[in-house]
């Protein structure tokens, strides 16, 4: 029990470190607020692109785009990217190598999230919307996309919150988000205390958005009965 | 940088030669991690919701809390914990047994909602149309209410299992010898780039087949 205290919930080591991790939670959360966005407004444009695309050849690209950067864990991705590119001379900073990482695996996410929203839609909506006189544009972002969103809105939520995990993949290019500062603190102090409460943060951050998934899922499943 | 030059960087025979080995014996370590968190992760996941149909509050209680911070927690800062963390109070693992059960608990934490939505979703009179007929709850838990549970689980618990088990990439930084860990060393010693593209390669050819059939599951039970 001492045992687990002194090097779990060691609360001098906690109060040492705090400050450090709070730095690694900001960098998390900016990460987050950068990697998001980006995916969002991607897997968007591969959606339109997708359910409007009357050319199959276009349609089948975008099928094999997505599923090739599904198919292909993150990690992987990001060391191809980080490792891979300055074979080609070319050094880009780390935080680029994650954005552009998390942009090509999110637009795949997001991508068949926005699809499945835009395919639930029926047809009659856009005809009508183009016949009373709106452009393709102005149907889609005043007809489409704010029913679309609707309709998705839980998965688009966890997805999110599927994104928020998954930077912790930065650590491996010693990005130094939460789980990379906390690990840098365990070599220091000889003690894992760090990472304990750097796994408390990131609970304390995300439960609650995994509560609020909980509820949306739950008000779809009974809207569907 | 010219065609030539891409191809002695990225594509180098004598460079796959050497280590096509290598990198086989990390896609094979790849697959048993990923079979076996799959197996775990919904055996779990399906004994949880099964459990918590059952409608003891403490119990129930405690299964929303594993699902709750399981749910919240990124898998890598699980396995890190595992195989950084617990040798310090005396439970030391091997870097295949920490990826293998983080992911599993983190699978089976997803899969439990899942079946439990799946299971709230079939409409009451199942089960006192079962039991009226004298079947045992058990009994129509297991023949009548989980059938037409599980159609519904199909598609999110597909989506989910492939998400998880890629997942297994995330073994490398505790140095699992599996596909990326293996094609890491290899560049590295190899001082050219040809590994980590057949990684690249070899985590497609694993886990593109999935994807696919996960596609079609989720057509097909839509």
């Amino acid at each position: 029990m001492q045992g687990i205290l002194d090097n779990f919930f060691n609360l001098d080591i906690y109060r040492s470190v705090a400050p450090i991790l709070l730095q690694g939670l900001w960098m998390t959360v900016l990460l987050s607020i950068l990697v998001i966005p980006f995916g969002l407004i991607s897997g968007l444009g591969v959606a339109v692109l997708y359910t409007n695309a009357r050319n199959p050849l276009l349609r089948a690209v975008l099928v094999v785009y997505i599923d090739i950067f599904r198919s292909i864990p993150p990690l992987v991705l990001l060391m191809v990217i980080y490792f891979g590119l300055p074979f080609l001379n070319l050094n880009i900073p780390k935080i680029v190598a994650v954005v552009l990482c998390f942009t090509l695996n999110n637009s795949c996410y997001y991508g068949e999230v926005f699809r499945a929203g835009l395919e639930s839609l029926p047809k009659g909506q856009v005809e009508a919307a183009r016949s009373t006189g709106l452009s393709f544009m102005q149907a889609l972002f005043y007809v489409q996309i704010p029913q679309a969103v609707r309709n998705v809105m839980p998965d688009l939520v966890s997805n999110s919150l599927e994104i928020i995990k998954l930077t912790t993949i930065a650590s491996a290019v010693a990005l130094p988000e939460l789980l990379q500062v906390a690990q840098n603190a365990q070599a220091l102090l000889y003690n894992p205390s760090p990472i304990i409460l750097a796994a408390l943060l990131y609970l304390l951050l995300l439960i609650p958005l995994v509560r609020l998934i909980s509820r949306l899922e739950r008000r779809r499943m009974a809207n569907r009965h | 940088m010219n065609i030539q030059g891409l191809i002695f960087t990225f594509f180098n025979p004598d460079v796959i030669g050497k280590y096509y080995l290598f990198i086989l014996s990390g896609m094979w370590v790849t697959v048993k991690v990923g079979v076996a968190v799959v197996i775990t992760g919904l055996t779990i996941g399906f004994l949880l919701a099964f459990m918590r149909a059952a409608g003891v509050r403490t119990v129930n209680a405690a299964i929303i809390v594993f699902a709750d911070v399981l749910r919240s927690l990124p898998p890598l800062v699980g396995i890190i914990l595992l195989f950084f963390a617990f040798p310090y109070i005396g439970i030391s693992m091997s870097a295949f047994a920490a990826t293998w059960l983080a992911l599993s608990l983190v699978l089976a934490a997803f899969a439990e909602e899942i079946f439990w939505a799946g299971l709230r979703a079939t409409p009451k009179g199942l089960m006192e149309a079962g039991r009226s007929t004298g079947m045992s709850w058990m009994q129509t838990m297991w023949y009548v209410v989980w059938p037409h549970a599980l159609k519904l689980t199909v598609p999110p618990l597909t989506n989910r299992a492939i998400a998880t088990v890629k997942g297994t990439a995330l073994g490398a930084v505790v140095g699992l010898a599996e596909v990326l860990n293996n094609a890491q060393s290899a560049t590295s010693s190899a001082g050219n780039a040809t590994p980590l593209m057949m990684c690249a390669i070899g985590s497609l050819a694993i886990f593109l087949p999935v994807v696919l059939v996960g596609r079609y599951l989720e057509r097909r039970f839509r």
